[in-house]
Order: C-alpha cells, then sequence, then structure tokens
C-alpha cells in the first residue's frame, strides 16, 4: 500500500471538518469551475476569507488553480483525493456483522426443518 | 496506519463445514441469507450475482473455491460509485472445530490505490469535466 494513501484521506477529512470549506467544495461541486470572487458572490464570508481557505485546499489537493478569463484565477475541484476518502469510508461502513447473524439464522432454520 | 486495509470476522457456529458451505456457495443459500436471489457458477473464474428487493444488486468474480474449506471472490466496494474499477477480495475459511465450524471471513483491499487514481492524486494531471464537455464541443462542431 502507497504510504500517501492515508496523507490523502487525511487532508480530505480535514478540509471536510471546516464548514466554510464545505460551502467551497460544495459550492464547486455543483457549479464547477470559480474564481474567489464568484465564491464570494455565492457565499456568506469576504473574498479574503475565502482566499485563504483556497490556499489551503489547494495546498492540500483539493482544488487546483488554473488561468481563468480576464487574467484571473480559476479553482477546480479535484475529484481524486475525494475518491480515496471514499475508500476510507467504504471500509468503515462495511458491515460483515448484519450477514453473519443472518448466516447464523439460517443455518439454525434449516436444521431445525430436517 | 489507520487506513483500514482488511476487514476480519471469526464466528463460530453449530453446524458441520459441509452445511455452512452450502449456505455459503449455492444460488438457494446466498439468496437466502445474504441476497434477496442469487445465482451463482461455482468455479474459479465464475461470476455469481445477488440481488435484493431494493434494486441492489452484488456481482462476484469467483476465485478460490476449495470445498469444505475456502471459498473467495472479488467485488465492487459497496458506496464507491459503480464505474469505480477497484474491487476487494472476500474469503470465507471454514475450519471443523467439536461445535461445530469456525468461520472466518477476511474482505481485503479497502486501501488500493489503482494507477490512474494515483496519476491523478499525485501528479496532478486532472481532467475534470470541463476539458471532457470541451471535448464534445469540439466533436459536435466538427460534425
Amino acid at each position: 500500500m502507497p504510504p500517501d494513501v492515508e496523507a490523502v484521506a487525511e487532508q480530505v477529512f480535514v478540509a471536510l471538518a471546516d464548514p466554510t470549506r464545505r460551502g467551497i467544495l460544495a459550492a464547486l461541486a455543483s457549479g464547477g469551475p470559480a474564481t474567489a470572487t464568484d465564491l464570494a458572490d455565492r457565499l456568506p464570508i469576504t473574498r479574503q476569507a475565502i482566499a485563504k481557505h483556497l490556499a489551503l485546499l489547494a495546498e492540500a489537493g483539493l482544488v487546483t488553480a488554473e488561468p481563468g478569463e480576464r487574467r484571473r484565477v480559476r479553482y477546480r475541484l479535484r475529484s481524486a483525493p475525494m475518491q480515496v476518502a471514499q475508500q476510507f469510508l467504504a471500509a468503515l461502513a462495511r458491515d460483515w456483522d448484519g450477514p453473519l447473524d443472518a448466516l447464523k439464522d439460517h443455518l439454525d432454520r434449516a436444521a431445525e426443518s430436517t | 496506519m489507520a487506513f483500514p486495509d482488511r476487514i476480519e470476522r471469526t464466528v463460530e457456529v453449530a453446524h458441520a463445514p459441509r452445511k455452512v458451505w452450502a449456505a455459503l456457495t449455492t444460488a438457494e443459500g446466498l439468496g437466502t441469507w445474504f441476497g434477496n436471489e442469487a445465482k451463482i457458477d461455482l468455479r474459479p473464474g465464475g461470476s455469481a450475482q445477488m440481488t435484493w428487493t431494493n434494486g441492489h444488486t452484488a456481482d462476484m468474480r469467483i476465485e478460490r473455491v476449495e470445498e469444505p474449506a475456502v471459498f473467495g471472490f472479488t467485488w465492487h466496494i459497496q458506496g464507491l460509485p459503480e464505474d469505480d474499477p477497484r474491487r476487494t477480495y472476500v474469503e470465507f475459511t471454514l475450519e471443523p472445530v467439536a461445535a461445530g465450524t469456525r468461520l472466518t471471513v477476511v474482505e481485503s483491499g479497502f486501501a488500493q490505490l489503482p494507477d490512474d487514481v494515483y496519476r491523478t492524486v499525485f501528479a496532478g494531471n486532472v481532467k475534470g469535466w470541463a476539458s471532457e464537455l470541451g471535448e464534445l464541443v469540439e466533436y459536435l462542431d466538427a460534425a
């Protein structure tokens, strides 16, 4: 296993722990690439605060900066780290206890009926 | 390492391994305790499918069939998008004990990172929807 998997998942969860950053990521996911100014129009926070969070998100590889119109920097969501985090959640959500209990019940019932 | 790659459970059941084996490897068994309906072609490389009344489906590719001791298959990771190529490996091991059978299930591969994800996460070569939409526009313009 590459050692970076855990680090990638952690960065996603750190990013998602903050409501402002969740708002920024959600806005980029639903509306596509946007500049800090676009985001400030849509979210109830200042452009300065958004720029600070975007810098953190870019550092973590969760958004990527690209040249936009009128020489403004546009930010785009990167889905790959989210896919790694999803995998972490999938492991936590995987339920074997339920099916194994059902298997026991099934075997007991089958034995009773014979 | 906190990223759980492997999930393991062991239970003891008061039934002989051959009965447990039948519950794990027949359409009748799998379609009763696990899915609501099942199909299975029991051989390495064979496929199996379980369906649930809620519309959920699990497709399995059978990897190991060593009656009545080892049954292994791979399947799609629940919770990931349908087209995600990552799969986990599930292996049931049946061990006869005085009281019946000790059954162990191990599901592994949760922390795998296939090449394409690895590339996009770590190399920064991202192709998003916008570029794909751009390609669609070019395609339509050319037509």
